[in-house]
């Protein structure tokens, strides 16, 4: 359910070699998503449903430390009853080659809806995470996380 | 409608006040040239418990001469607030006279004439006086030493020691507890050997095993002092793994980790703590957000961005000292504890005269042993500036032009990139430049002065991503130093513009070409963060620039254009 993230590729090595003097920008010359195909996703998924805020506490660092393990941590508040729990929850990145990022499925027998897991950050990017309650209502939450190159420090 | 959050920042910052002028009849005493160290220490005693805080003192052992910046920009809520105030609007703010030792000490117009006049400043020889005398008035079990941090580099001798000489010197100093930032340069296993070992302790709540996320280093510990007990959380640099080679320590991360800060607070005051510290290396503005979001805490004692103030700062029921750099100052913070909380506060930013103060004998010899094996070198003559060289100032200082001027000449290249720190001593015009004064602005741990070749568009997405460092309106987004430093090439700069956008006008200095964006050109630089760097340390490449012109000298550098601030 992770994101794999693995070695550097050759060309993220040729970046990393060309502005040695700096971490290197982790893009290589792909396309990226963004907002637009990231609603495309929501819309796949839920139609013209609305999103509230609330209920979801969504953890990312304002600034990674390492674009190709980055922590997130995502938590509904939710009883998780039969009568009441979380369902599913989302995770997409509107700066990624694409931009699902995870998705989680839960039942009431999970106890609580949280879960955590590294990912991979082509650039600075906004992380949308959803959640769909039982009820079939919907909750949204978005953070900006900061991919930088480093050095210069202080 | 304003959100809650916006309505606290908004108070914190219409509250932020003066709450005492900490030098105030210094600068007459000083005016008349009768500057004393009873003038220094004088201090109408508040209260039983006395908090003593140095931080930023980068290895400087010895009195030295130290610029404050000129040019100090903040963007978003602290635009124009203080610490973002210099030279006459710091005066007017702080009610300090021109000319007067508070003026020297603290803002950086007329430096020169002003810095023949009240001499050097700092020495720990000096501070050990300070503390000693605070401790003699006070009661040594009143007084809690505590140190933010960026100690054990910034010199030769600690980078040959590998910081020994400051932990033995801070640990004669009786200090009581520290935060980190550059200490973790010196790499994991060294850092954890000296924790394991030293006599204080070493707090750092937001530093962590990123495969378990358990905590590296003790996250506070509480003192008992005045009577009282008083927690200490310590908080090293958000952002160490960013701003400095991360391959160094590849097990932690860092991180603010506000609901961690929440937590340790909250478990402070439930064990009975009448006061709450958090020691921090945040940086200044990170602090201020920080106080308006997190409940409970009563002092925080700043630093990492070097700024000092003669006067509290203060957020809701939290006040933020500001301690400076380089030895310069000791803040000395008295609090009344009544009914088990702060009842009352008084403050002074003590200013280290190195020519007032008698230096502590013992403290002196100590100094004097773990300098001997370096002396020789120290000493050695390299060669002269004609020009003020100082460090300090969001886009360039002299310097930094300097050795700028190293980079392009000794690597032969066409644009030279040197790093934003903060760090490092000021010479005056005729001042000798010996291998002290070299390795005081370079003595880092990744040294090499590597060359490469970039595109006009890498090096643009360098300023950019640097700049938003530095001028991201949120604080909690900004990363370590000042903006990088160039040579042979300008730009022009719009600090209230977005990522990515602030950065225009790049032009190749000799040719007056603008830079295009697909074109290679040769660069050299230094303190890649980067593992395996290739190349000359960066002190063998200014040494060898210097000693090959006998004598220096710079001209004012005009290259970078600033707009929006």
């Amino acid at each position: 359910m992770g994101w794999n993230a693995g070695k550097p590729s050759r060309r993220e090595a040729l970046g990393l070699a060309a502005i040695a003097g700096f971490a290197a920008l982790l893009a290589p010359r792909l396309s990226f998503a963004d907002q637009q195909m990231v609603d495309a996703e929501l819309k796949k998924l839920y139609g013209d449903k609305k999103f509230e805020a609330g209920k979801i506490k969504l953890d990312v660092p304002e600034i990674a430390e390492n674009g190709l393990v980055v922590p997130i941590s995502v938590e509904v508040d939710s009883p998780m009853t039969e009568a009441d729990y979380v369902k599913a929850v989302h995770v997409f990145a509107d700066g990624n080659p694409l931009p699902g990022i995870v998705s989680y499925k839960f039942s009431p027998a999970c106890g609580k809806a949280a879960a955590s897991t590294r990912m991979r950050l082509a650039q600075t990017q906004n992380i949308i995470c959803v959640a769909e309650m039982s009820n079939g209502s919907l909750y949204m939450a978005k953070a900006n996380v900061k991919v930088t190159i480093g050095g210069c420090g202080g | 409608m304003i959100s809650r959050r916006e309505f606290l920042q908004a108070t914190a910052a219409a509250s932020a006040l003066v709450l005492g002028s900490g030098l105030g009849p210094l600068g007459q005493v000083a005016a008349q040239q009768r500057l004393t160290q009873a003038d220094i220490t004088q201090f109408d005693a508040l209260g039983r418990l006395t908090i003593l805080h140095v931080t930023d003192i980068h290895a400087q052992l010895m009195p030295l001469h130290f610029r404050e910046p000129s040019i100090n920009l903040g963007v978003g809520e602290v635009k124009g607030q203080p610490p973002h105030l210099t030279d006459a609007e710091f005066r007017a703010y702080f009610k300090i006279a021109t000319g007067s030792a508070d003026a020297f000490a603290l803002t950086s117009d007329d430096f020169i004439s002003l810095a023949r006049n009240y001499g050097r400043m700092g020495g720990l020889d000096r501070i050990a006086t300070l503390v000693a005398a605070v401790r003699a008035e006070r009661g040594a079990d009143n007084v809690l030493l505590l140190d933010g941090g960026d100690t054990w580099q910034g010199s030769w001798t600690a980078l040959k020691t590998d910081g020994q000489d400051m932990v033995d010197v801070m640990s004669a100093l009786k200090l009581d507890a520290m935060t980190a930032h550059w200490e973790f340069t010196l790499g994991a296993d060294r850092v954890k050997a000296i924790v394991d070992a030293a006599p204080f302790a070493f707090l750092a709540q937001n530093v962590r095993d990123n495969e378990w996320q358990e905590p590296v280093f003790e996250a506070r510990k509480t003192f008992e002092r005045g009577g009282v007990k008083v927690a200490v959380i310590g908080q090293a640099l958000p952002r160490t793994a960013v701003a400095n080679p991360r391959w160094m320590f590849p097990r932690w991360e860092f991180g603010i980790r506000e609901e961690d800060i929440q937590k340790q607070v909250d478990a402070a005051r439930a064990e009975g703590a009448a006061v709450v510290v958090l020691l921090s290396h945040n940086g200044f503005d990170v602090d201020r957000k920080l106080a308006s979001r997190v409940k409970g805490i009563d002092v925080i004692l700043t630093g990492h961005t070097h700024d000092a103030m003669p006067g509290l700062v203060r957020v809701g029921d939290t006040v933020l000292v500001a301690s400076g750099s380089h030895g310069k100052f000791v803040s000395r913070l008295d609090i009344d504890v009544a009914n088990g909380k702060v009842g009352g506060l008084r403050f002074k930013l003590m200013p280290v005269f190195a020519d007032a103060i008698a230096p502590d004998p013992a403290m002196a010899k100590l100094i004097d042993q773990v300098r001997a094996p370096y002396a020789e070198d120290l000493q050695r003559t390299i060669g002269r500036t004609d020009s003020l060289l100082y460090r300090r100032g969001n886009f360039n200082g002299t310097f930094d032009d300097l050795i700028c001027n190293a980079m392009l000449e000794q690597r032969d290249v066409e644009i030279a990139l040197s790093p934003g720190f903060r760090w490092g001593g000021s010479l005056l015009p005729n001042d000798e430049i010996t291998w002290e004064h070299v390795t005081n602005a370079t003595a880092i741990t990744y040294p090499n002065c590597y060359r490469i070749e970039m595109t006009g568009q890498q090096l643009k997405e360098v300023l950019e991503d640097i700049a938003d460092n530095i001028f991201h309106p949120d604080p909690y987004f900004q990363g370590g130093g000042d903006m990088v430093r160039v040579g042979g090439m300008g730009y022009a700069i719009d600090i209230a513009k977005p990522a990515g956008a602030r950065i225009s006008d790049l032009t190749h200095l000799k040719s007056g070409k603008p830079i295009e964006a697909s074109k290679r050109y040769s660069v050299a630089g230094w303190a890649s963060v980067n593992e395996g760097t290739q190349g000359p340390p960066i002190w063998d490449v200014l040494a060898a620039h210097i000693e090959r012109h006998k004598v220096v000298s710079v001209t004012p550098n005009n290259a970078v254009k600033v707009l929006g601030s």
